[in-house]
C-alpha cells in the first residue's frame, strides 16, 4: 500500500513491522564502521595522518656544505664554489607572452630561436640555463612568467683559467671532482649536505630546532705547493717557446730542490677550465704527468754518474770519440759532429752519444740500471696527480749491449717530464733524490742518496760547463747566476722505428753554487728552422729560471753584467 | 585552606603564563638566531664571491698587461741592473 492510498483511506502511515529495527541495525552497522576506521586509523594505519599533522608545523630543511677551495702555497685561491641558480621548466606548464618571452631571453642571455625552441619541447623536463649569477635569476623570475623555476647549486670558478687548468683539473655536475686534484682530492674537498628538523610558525618561519638529523661536512680547503707567481711565468714562457717553434705541444716543470715541490707545471696545448665547451680531451691532458717520451741526452749524465760512482772514469778521463760513429754488432751510433779524444768532462759539455755509449759499455747493466732506478725512473712520482705514469726502464738482465749503448743517451727508455726534472735533484743537492710532491711541505724534505756527494758534484760541475762557452746550450745562461744543465734533442719513435720529428728538451737548475730550482722544458715536434734542445728549449728555460731567481730573491752568484754567449750559430749542435 | 587553594591556584596561574612567555621568547630568539646564520652564510658566499673576483682582477696575467700597455712599464735589460753587495750583515 502506498502512502498516498493510506492518506485517501483517512489511516495514519502504517509503518512496515521490520523497518525500524533494520535501520536501527544499518545505523549500528555505519557506526561500527567508523569506531573501526577510527581505531584502524589511529592505531594501525597511523603513518600518513602523522605525517600529514608533522608537516603542519614541522620541516626538513637541508643544511648547504660548499666545496673546499683550492689555494696556492701562499693562499692565493686557485678554485672557488660559489652558488649560482639553474632555471628549469616543464615547457607545457609555461605561460607568458611574446614581450616576456624576448625580455626572458634577453635576461638569460639566450638567442630568442634556442629559447623558444627549448620551450617547444613539450612535456619534459627542460634546463633553460644552468649556472647563472643569482642576480641574473632573480630579474628572469621578477618578469613574471608562470611555470618558471630556478635551483641553487654551486659552481666552481678557476680565476687562473687555462694557466693552472692541467693540475687542477675541473669539477662536473654537482660540483664532484672529474678531472686533476679536483678528482685526485675529492673527499678532501667535497664538502656533505646536513639536514635538520625544525618547528614551524604560521609564517614559515623554523622556531625551535627538534633534531638534528645529519650534521653538514663542509668541505675542506687544499692547499698546493704551486706558486702561482711561477706557474703564470711559466705558462707564459712554455706557450712563446711552443708557438715559435710551431711546436705540437709542450711542458714546463719548475721543482724547489730542497723540499721536492712542484712550484709550477705547464702544459701546451691547453684549455680554459671556466668555459670547456667543446674543448678536445687531449687538450685537457697534463702531458708532463701522464705522457711518456725517450728524453734522448738529457739522460747522459746519469750513465756518466753511474761510472763515476763506480770509480770506472774520473772527469779527466779521455774517451777516443773519433772517428764520430760507434757500431755494435749491426747498429751504428752517430755524433751529430765530430769531436776526437774527449774528456768525460766534454763528453757531458758536448753531448757525444759516442763517448755516453763507451762509457755505458764499460759498466755492468746492473750499476746503470741502479743508478738509473735510483733516479726514481721506471717507477711513478708519486706526486699525488691522478692517472700519472711510471715511465719504461726495462730489467738490466734483458739489455743487450745495443741496448745499453743508446740507453747510456736516453734512448729505448721512457719517462715522464717530472720524473726528469726530479731525477736531477741528485746533481742538485749533494746525490739526494727528493720526493716529489703537489702538496705544500713545511720545511725541507730528506731525500734517499743515490750518489756519492763527491760524483754528484763533479757532474753539477760538467753540467755547469754545457751553458758556458764550448757548451750545447750557452742559450740557457742567466744573467747574474751560475746555471747547470744538459739538453736534449731526441728522435721520435713512431710505429717502431725513429722519425725526423724531434722532442727538444732542457733540464737545469740554478744558481750552481747552490741550486733552488730546477726546471725542466720540453717541446714536442718543434717544426720551425732549428731543433736542438739547446736552440729551442733552452732559451725559455733561461728566461723562467731568470724571472724565477728574481722573484724569489735569491742572490746572485756571478756578475750580472759579463755575459759569456758566444755570437749566434758558435753553439755546439747535438742530435739525442 | 581556601586561601591556600586560591593562592596556589594563582601561584599556578602565574607559572603558566611565564611559561607561555619564555617559550614565546624563546621561539622569537631562535628566530633571530636562524636569520642571522643565514646571513653569516650569505656574507661567507659574498666572501667567495670577493676573493673570486679579487683574484680574478689580480691575475699575472692582467698585471702584465696593464704595466705593458697602461703604464708603459719594461724590464730593464740586463746591461741597465746593478746588483749592490749589502755587505756582511
Amino acid at each position: 500500500m502506498t502512502a498516498a492510498a493510506a492518506a485517501r483511506a483517512g489511516t495514519g502511515p502504517r509503518v512496515p513491522w521490520l523497518r525500524a529495527p533494520l535501520l536501527f541495525g544499518a545505523m549500528l552497522a555505519l557506526l561500527a564502521l567508523l569506531v573501526a576506521r577510527a581505531l584502524y586509523l589511529q592505531w594501525i594505519d597511523n603513518q600518513f595522518l602523522q605525517d600529514q599533522g608533522l608537516s603542519r608545523y614541522s620541516r626538513d630543511l637541508e643544511v648547504p656544505a660548499h666545496r673546499g677551495r683550492i689555494l696556492d702555497r701562499f693562499g692565493e685561491p686557485l678554485a672557488i664554489s660559489t652558488p649560482v641558480k639553474s632555471i628549469w621548466a616543464w615547457p607545457d606548464q609555461v605561460v607568458a607572452t611574446p614581450g616576456q618571452l624576448q625580455a626572458l631571453a634577453a635576461v638569460l642571455d639566450l638567442d630568442p630561436r634556442v629559447l623558444a625552441a627549448r620551450l617547444g619541447a613539450g612535456d619534459v623536463f627542460v634546463y633553460l640555463k644552468r649556472g647563472v649569477a643569482p642576480e641574473v635569476a632573480a630579474r628572469a623570475a621578477a618578469l613574471g612568467i608562470k611555470g618558471l623555476h630556478d635551483d641553487d647549486e654551486y659552481r666552481r670558478y678557476y680565476p687562473g683559467g687555462e694557466v693552472m687548468s692541467h693540475v687542477l683539473g675541473f669539477t662536473g655536475d654537482h660540483d664532484v671532482g672529474q678531472e686533476g686534484m679536483e678528482l685526485a682530492q675529492q673527499s678532501w674537498l667535497g664538502g656533505t649536505p646536513g639536514s635538520r628538523r625544525v618547528i614551524i610558525n604560521r609564517r614559515g618561519e623554523a622556531v625551535e630546532d627538534v633534531a638534528n638529523i645529519r650534521s653538514p661536512r663542509e668541505g675542506r680547503d687544499l692547499v698546493l705547493s704551486i706558486d702561482s707567481r711561477l706557474q703564470y711565468l711559466a705558462y707564459r714562457e712554455l706557450k712563446a717557446a711552443v708557438e715559435l717553434n710551431q711546436a705540437k705541444a709542450g711542458g714546463l716543470v719548475i721543482l724547489d730542490t730542497r723540499t721536492g715541490e712542484i712550484l709550477a707545471l705547464a702544459n701546451w696545448p691547453s684549455y680554459n677550465p671556466n668555459n670547456r665547451n667543446r674543448v678536445a680531451p687531449e687538450r685537457m691532458r697534463n702531458r708532463a704527468l701522464t705522457d711518456i717520451f725517450e728524453p734522448g741526452s738529457t739522460l747522459k749524465p746519469f750513465t756518466i754518474a753511474a761510472a763515476l760512482d763506480a770509480g770506472k772514469v774520473t772527469p779527466a778521463t779521455i774517451v777516443d770519440t773519433a772517428p764520430g760513429t760507434l757500431t755494435i754488432g749491426t747498429a751504428t751510433i752517430h755524433d751529430a759532429h765530430r769531436e776526437g779524444a774527449l774528456s768525460v768532462e766534454q763528453v757531458i759539455q758536448k753531448s757525444s752519444n759516442v763517448g755516453a755509449a763507451k762509457i755505458a759499455l764499460s759498466l755492468p747493466a746492473e750499476t746503470m740500471w741502479q743508478t738509473l732506478s735510483g733516479a726514481g725512473f721506471g717507477a711513478p712520482p708519486k706526486s699525488g696527480f691522478p692517472g700519472e705514469v711510471s715511465g719504461r726502464l726495462r730489467p738490466p738482465k734483458s739489455w743487450r749491449p745495443i741496448e745499453q749503448a743508446t740507453i747510456a743517451y736516453g734512448h729505448g727508455i721512457a719517462v715522464n717530464l717530472v720524473q726528469l726534472a726530479r731525477a736531477y735533484s741528485i746533481f742538485a743537492t749533494d746525490g739526494e733524490l727528493k720526493p716529489v710532491t703537489l702538496f705544500k711541505e713545511a720545511g725541507p724534505v730528506a731525500g734517499a742518496p743515490v750518489l756519492k756527494p763527491e760524483t754528484a758534484r763533479a757532474v753539477r760541475h760538467m753540467l755547469e760547463m754545457v751553458t758556458q762557452p764550448g757548451g750545447t746550450a750557452p742559450k740557457a745562461q742567466v744573467p747574474g747566476y751560475r746555471v747547470a744543465g744538459k739538453t736534449g734533442t731526441a728522435h721520435k719513435l713512431e710505429g717502431g722505428s725513429y722519425v725526423n720529428k724531434y722532442v727538444s728538451s732542457f733540464v737545469g737548475f740554478a744558481p750552481a753554487s747552490n741550486p733552488r730550482l730546477i726546471i725542466a722544458v720540453m717541446i714536442d715536434e718543434p717544426s720551425g728552422s732549428q731543433y736542438y734542445g739547446g736552440i729551442v728549449a733552452a732559451p725559455a728555460f733561461s728566461s723562467v729560471m731568470g724571472a724565477a731567481l728574481r722573484l724569489l730573491g735569491v742572490p746572485t752568484d756571478a756578475p750580472i753584467n759579463q755575459p759569456l754567449l758566444p755570437a749566434d750559430g758558435n753553439a755546439v749542435r747535438e742530435e739525442t | 585552606m581556601v586561601r591556600l587553594n586560591l593562592l596556589l591556584l594563582a601561584t599556578l596561574v602565574a607559572c603558566a603564563l611565564s611559561l607561555v612567555t619564555s617559550r614565546h621568547q624563546a621561539r622569537q630568539l631562535f628566530v633571530e638566531l636562524d636569520r642571522e646564520q643565514a646571513s653569516a652564510r650569505s656574507y661567507e658566499i659574498e666572501y667567495g664571491q670577493l676573493q673570486l673576483e679579487q683574484s680574478t682582477w689580480a691575475m699575472p696575467a692582467r698585471i702584465e698587461k696593464v704595466a705593458r700597455e697602461q703604464l708603459k712599464m719594461q724590464l730593464p735589460a740586463a746591461g741597465r741592473v746593478r746588483v749592490l753587495d749589502a755587505g756582511p750583515r
